[in-house]
């Protein structure tokens, strides 16, 4: 599988008037490239005191919190509270941070968990990251016909972002989380268990489920017989 | 193998992370079974347009607010310390 490469937007780094850790370099586009080698060290120095490293990691990891906000949320005031939240939290909390896992990962933990409870407060009782009874649908071997080579080309740009926004939406939380840790983020099926505090198998279950479902939605859009 | 067992196997097939064993039956199985083939071939699409969309901008008014609350956090937690 090609592995999801994110684009990098040049954004000028802000500074607190602190003399700067290490010199900043963009983010690599693969979450799993995405933390350098230094990120133990700017965490070990933060934890000490010196904010310009958790500036560059706020720097850092940014962009990333707050595409993930949008994408749980699908909400811009959400998704700052969210990113905000996340850094604020993380910045409050980091001396429990044992280095057991990679500051991103626990950072993503926590925006994850804030971006849920958004969702929890809009939709009481509908929000659970258990698996549901039934979700009402098979989306196995259902309308199966072929894409094309490039099925997206096919719209503009701003078109395309409003489909995936709308299917991406309609997805259960409990899939979309999944789906987008693992497919969007690039993070590992093992962290993406750790953040969500579920199994690899259900990790596993669920991204199945949720391309499928995806792959199913799309359908409509990307078959041969609506885009020729 | 059947098509069954391709969905089931699908995940870890698209991941590549398949034992190549069950590997080698599943690709024997779609080198027979069209729609088993248009299945993977479009679940691969899905996964690589949404990786290939355009990213979620963030805001300049976004990104000076989160900037402003973290500068307020460093200059309190300075004044506790």
């Amino acid at each position: 599988m090609v592995p999801c490469q994110m684009s990098v937007t040049s954004y000028p780094k802000l500074t607190l008037g602190v003399q700067r850790f290490v010199s900043a370099t963009e983010p690599k586009p693969l979450a799993s490239t995405v933390v350098r080698d230094d990120e133990a060290q700017l965490v070990s120095a933060a934890k000490a005191g010196d904010v310009s490293a958790f500036e560059e990691l706020v720097n850092r990891y940014e962009r990333k919190i707050f595409r993930l906000g949008m994408n749980i949320t699908q909400n811009r005031e959400d998704a700052e509270d969210v990113m905000q939240d996340a850094f604020l939290k993380s910045y409050q909390n980091l001396d429990r941070f044992q280095g057991d896992s990679r500051f991103y990962t626990w950072l993503v933990r926590i925006a994850v968990n804030e971006a849920l409870m958004k969702l929890r407060k809009r939709r009481p009782n509908q929000v659970s990251l258990d698996e549901p009874l039934t979700d009402g649908e098979d989306p196995i071997f259902r309308e199966i016909e072929d894409w094309g080579p490039s099925p997206e080309k096919k719209f503009a740009q701003t078109e395309l972002n409003e489909i995936l926004t709308q299917v991406i939406g309609e997805l259960d939380p409990i899939f979309r989380v999944v789906f987008l840790l693992r497919d969007v983020e690039g993070i590992s099926t093992e962290e993406t268990a750790q953040i969500l505090g579920i199994s690899v198998p259900a990790v596993k279950s669920r991204l199945l489920r949720a391309r499928l479902k995806l792959r199913q939605r799309l359908n409509k859009h990307f078959r041969r017989s609506e885009t020729q | 193998m059947n098509c069954k067992k391709v969905i089931l196997e699908l995940t870890s097939y698209l991941d590549g992370v398949l034992e190549s064993g069950v590997r080698i039956d599943l690709e024997e199985h779609l080198a027979r079974c069209t729609d088993c083939r248009i299945v993977v071939d479009t679940t691969r699409k899905t996964i690589q347009i949404f990786c290939n969309s355009e990213p979620v901008p963030l805001p300049d008014d976004v990104r000076t607010r989160l900037h402003t609350a973290l500068l307020d956090r460093f200059r309190r937690n300075s004044k506790t310390t």
